[in-house]
């Protein structure tokens, strides 16, 4: 006689009861309380708030605000980019085994105390990425003042770490035998680099690059938030004035402007390629 | 005449750059002239000596735990409403269904988590409450997208073959879609808390709760120190999620 009911049932049940018993710390930590946004009175204000939406805000004179804090962003992530680039250049070259003399009778492995001395670049690098690029423009801002200085600085220091980490690991990933063939024939590393590695991983950088700027732009629109100039200063601003028609038509943009760059930058990865 | 068109990509560059920087008036030189050196340094010296009193670090512990809370129970949600919302965006209830699902949920993930979170807080106050509804929404887009492309990869065959023995919709799906896709959707859900983690620890910059509210205020009230060990502790949060994920996705993607 076949039975109807799920053998696996009880212990699947068991199982959902222990994950609830420990989310329960975690419900109570999170103050989870869906009611509050079906609180009468909060319900008003948010239908009034979001009714606000449509139309979005067109008059000319914001119109060009807008587009300030549009072409401010794009510049943001730009200058920061370069910044960036500036960072990153040098610590890859420095961080990368790739141009390691002392591996080339190794067998591609450095000596100890090569690695060890490459390990404190390494370690500047980690730093510089996994503090979060809104943590940097938020200290920034202290410093500095409010505006977009902040924000390239942020950008600069946050990316600058990301792609010399990315960097380096592509200059290992590419056929060594031409730099090592150079290393041992006696050119110096940076002539190395230059006719070695670099003609194998050009694309790979660009692309790379490329893709990273495109990032670039979304965060610099997240860090207006904590004051960094850019569309995401004038968001947060308006947001604060219940502004909805503002907020409306500063996220059309924003949305319009992270869809445009993914297409430029998947143009431009295609044509480097 | 690709060099040519290189060269053109080249110039657009460098002159990009240079509208960049004259654009935003960027006065980088400024930054190391005059007195500013000497007051970057003397507001740099508070962070190198972080405050490591119990009491302090007893709110961060709690920050860190509500932070990881805020992100488990948001990543959580954003599951069940991912997967309510995947079922139509998959294409089960028809292509109307299908198209209005889709464009929900390119919306919620199209915003930011931080733009939910600063609205969340507009309409569900300050707190951690209104971080977990954020990072519900966001991830809700992203998980709902991706689930919907796997209920789209799998097999149909299971669930046909118990619909056609009788069993109802809902047990041909619980029996014989689940069981196939259970992995991926469990390991994108995985995915997503690994980021929300991080993103929770930032959240709290606009008033949802966890770190990153205790670091706004230290901040806010200049106390550098107490700033400090804040950072330190996302940090550690951060590289030690690395860690462990890395460790994880050895340990059962590879080895699967």
């Amino acid at each position: 006689m076949l039975s109807q009911r799920d053998p696996a049932a009880l212990p699947r049940v068991l199982l959902t009861l222990l994950a609830l018993a420990l989310l329960w710390p975690g419900l109570v930590l999170s103050e989870l309380n869906l009611a509050v946004l079906f609180d009468a009175g909060n319900l008003g204000n948010m239908g009034q708030f979001l009714s606000s939406f449509w139309p979005p805000a067109h008059d000319p004179e914001f119109l060009q605000l807008l587009a300030q804090a549009t072409l401010q962003t794009l510049a943001i992530a730009t200058a920061g980019m370069s910044l960036a680039l500036l960072l990153a250049i040098p610590l890859a070259l420095l961080a990368t085994r790739a141009l390691s003399i002392s591996a080339l009778p190794r067998g591609g492995q450095p000596a100890w105390w090569a690695s060890a001395l490459r390990w404190p670049v390494k370690g500047l690098l980690i730093v510089l990425r996994s503090v979060p690029e809104i943590v940097w423009a938020l200290l920034f801002v202290r410093a500095v003042g409010l505006g977009p200085t902040a924000g390239v600085l942020a950008i600069g220091i946050t990316y600058g770490g990301m792609l010399g980490k990315v960097y380096g690991e592509i200059f290992e990933s590419t056929d060594l035998r031409p730099t090592r063939a150079l290393l041992l024939a006696g050119s110096p590393r940076l002539s190395a680099f230059a006719y070695g590695v670099l003609p194998n991983a050009a694309g790979e950088i660009l692309s790379y690059s490329v893709y990273r700027w495109e990032c670039a732009i979304r965060a610099s629109v997240i860090m207006g938030f904590v004051g960094a100039g850019g569309l995401g200063q004038q968001i947060d601003l308006s947001l604060r004035m219940f502004a909805g028609a503002e907020v409306a038509s500063m996220l059309l943009t924003f949305l319009a402007l992270v869809l445009l760059a993914d297409l430029f930058s998947r143009w431009l990865r295609g044509r480097l390629a | 005449m690709k060099r040519l068109g290189n060269l053109a990509l080249l110039l657009a560059v460098l002159a990009t750059l240079y509208a960049s920087f004259a654009y935003l008036k960027l006065d980088l030189l400024g930054l190391f002239s005059g007195d500013s050196p000497m007051m970057m340094w003397r507001y740099a010296q508070g962070f190198l000596q972080p405050d490591f009193s119990a009491e302090l670090l007893r709110q961060i512990g709690r920050g860190t735990l509500e932070t990881l809370a805020m992100s488990a129970i948001g990543t959580l949600l954003a599951s069940v409403l991912g997967l309510l919302l995947a079922l139509p965006a998959a294409g089960r209830f028809g292509a109307l269904a299908k198209a209005v699902t889709r464009f929900l949920l390119n919306a919620l993930r199209a915003i930011p988590e931080l733009v939910w979170a600063a609205l969340m807080v507009l309409a569900a106050g300050l707190g951690p409450n209104a971080g977990t509804l954020a990072l519900t929404l966001h991830t809700s887009g992203v998980l709902g997208r991706l689930f919907a492309e796997a209920l789209e990869n799998t097999p149909a065959q299971p669930a046909q073959a118990l619909r056609l023995t009788g069993s109802s919709s809902i047990s041909a799906f619980c029996y014989g879609t689940l069981p196939g896709v259970w992995p991926q959707l469990l390991a994108y859900a995985l995915y997503r808390w690994e980021n929300n983690i991080r993103m929770a620890s930032v959240l709290g910059f606009v008033g949802a709760g966890g770190l990153g509210q205790m670091l706004y205020i230290s901040l806010s009230l200049f106390q550098q120190a107490q700033a400090a060990s804040v950072i330190l502790a996302m940090l550690l949060l951060v590289l030690l999620v690395d860690l462990f994920s890395n460790w994880a996705r050895q340990r059962w993607v590879q080895a699967g």
